[in-house]
């Protein structure tokens, strides 16, 4: 029989090596996330994920399952650090939603629904992040980057190209494009590159495919993100 | 039987489209339910101009984008027990505040000078006319504000849902499919 941890006083099964959300995930049970995708390796930077092992706070999506591990997840106190966590992502960017092409199918929008945000709460940043247009089949629109580092990952990792990278430090972080140019147009990024499938908001988009589906039709209106992340994410 | 006591309610749309109010109405028929319980003081529904100290809710449409809105905003505030900002601009600064990258002098250039099809083009100045801010701003920035109902529009579900959970003295929330914030 495999070994067990306890998740908010559910037995869940895992095999070695496996993380507590991965574990999770195959058990049914769904531990909000932004960063993590099941195809690439754990960045942990989000910290949506967090969960009280033993009573202190960790990322699942890095922390390996162990047997007999005391795990919370749902509780008031940690839906709460999550729900601040996915308010400031809102007011650090800018996100307005009913202008943008990823609303329904996007995993921060999603998630928000899902930690009952009904405010951005804090005061709004603002901040000015110009579009890259260059590329022919493109769009860059980094207003919606939440630094989850996954397509820098798979550019690197899958593409082999390394199209993309973060830059800077702590609020300063950004996202930027490695050519000389820092043009997407300046690189060989290309449709078919895992790296433009897998931005989890609404920064890397498809050219003239705008609400090809109509709003109200979209991945997330039809069922919770829960439910569609427990039953595997596209 | 005694008649419980009226809540008195007041609306408002700052930088908005009116979608909001519109959507409002997409109660339908349960506006007759909500009569019974409610009575519209300063609203586009009645036409009264202030806000009557004492009021019970305050509903706001729209974020700030000048002074005039700024105004109204307080005089809600001051005046209202329980303040809702309706919709995605209330909550955010909305579509308007995609403006928000760009100076002002930029935005009057190109709307009343340099834009597509203008002649003899002046800047409007007439004093009655609101000072511009510099940024849109969603309305809790401004003043304290106790419930958000998202969405461009909030549909008119969603605005029924948080209404009677406040009538019914709950913490408002919107389920899956009632919460959007498109
Ligand atoms: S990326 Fe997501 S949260 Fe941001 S504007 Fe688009 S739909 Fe909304
Ligand atoms: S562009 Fe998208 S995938 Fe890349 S870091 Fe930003 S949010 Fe993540
Ligand atoms: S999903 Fe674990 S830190 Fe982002």
């Amino acid at each position: 029989m495999n070994p067990t941890f306890t998740l908010d006083g559910r037995a869940i099964p895992f095999l070695p090596g496996q993380t507590i959300l991965q574990a999770a995930t195959a058990a049914g049970v769904f531990i909000p996330h932004l960063c993590y995708h099941p195809e690439f390796k754990p960045h942990g930077s989000c910290k949506l994920c967090t969960v009280k092992v033993n009573g202190r706070h960790t990322a699942s999506c890095t922390m390996q399952a162990a047997p007999g591990m005391s795990v919370e997840s749902e509780t008031e106190e940690i839906n709460g650090e999550r729900r601040a966590l996915t308010q400031m992502l809102f007011v650090e960017g800018n996100h307005y939603c009913p202008s943008c092409e990823k609303s329904g199918d996007c995993q921060l929008q999603a998630t928000a629904y899902h930690l009952g945000m009904m405010s951005p709460h804090y005061d709004h940043f603002f901040p000015n992040r110009p579009v890259d247009a260059s590329h022919p089949e493109v769009l860059l629109d980094f207003n919606r980057c939440i630094l989850c580092s996954l397509c820098v990952r798979a550019s690197r990792d899958v593409d082999g190209k390394n199209v993309f990278a973060l830059s800077g430090r702590g609020i300063d972080t950004h996202l930027i494009v490695n050519a000389a140019s820092g043009k997407l147009a300046d690189t060989d990024f290309t449709l078919a590159d895992k790296a433009a499938q897998v931005c989890p908001v609404g920064v890397i988009l498809k050219k003239r495919k705008g609400f090809a589906v109509p709003i109200g039709e979209r991945t997330y209106d039809k069922a919770p993100i829960a439910s569609v992340a427990v039953a595997g994410e596209k | 039987m005694s008649e419980k006591k009226k809540l008195r309610v007041a609306t408002t749309s700052l930088a908005g489209c009116f979608g909001c109010h519109m959507s409002f109405l997409d109660i339908d028929e349960r506006l007759f339910t909500l009569l019974e319980h409610v009575d519209f003081d300063r609203s586009p529904l009645t036409d009264i101009k202030t806000v009557t100290p004492g009021t019970d809710i305050g509903i706001i449409e729209g974020g700030l984008c000048n002074a005039e809105n700024v105004h109204v905003l307080r005089e809600f505030r001051a005046n209202c027990k329980v303040l809702i900002a309706l919709g995605a601009c209330a909550i955010n600064g909305g579509l308007p505040a995609q403006r928000n990258s760009l100076s002002l002098p930029a935005i009057f250039d190109e709307v009343y000078h340099s834009g597509f099809g203008l002649t003899n083009s002046l800047i409007p100045n007439d004093p009655e006319l609101p000072l511009v801010l510099d940024q849109v701003h969603p309305i809790h920035e401004v003043v304290k504000v106790d419930y958000f109902v998202p969405g461009c529009p909030p549909s008119g579900d969603a605005i029924w849902k948080v209404l009677t959970d406040l009538l019914a003295g709950k913490e408002p929330t919107l389920q899956h499919g009632l919460m959007h914030y498109d």
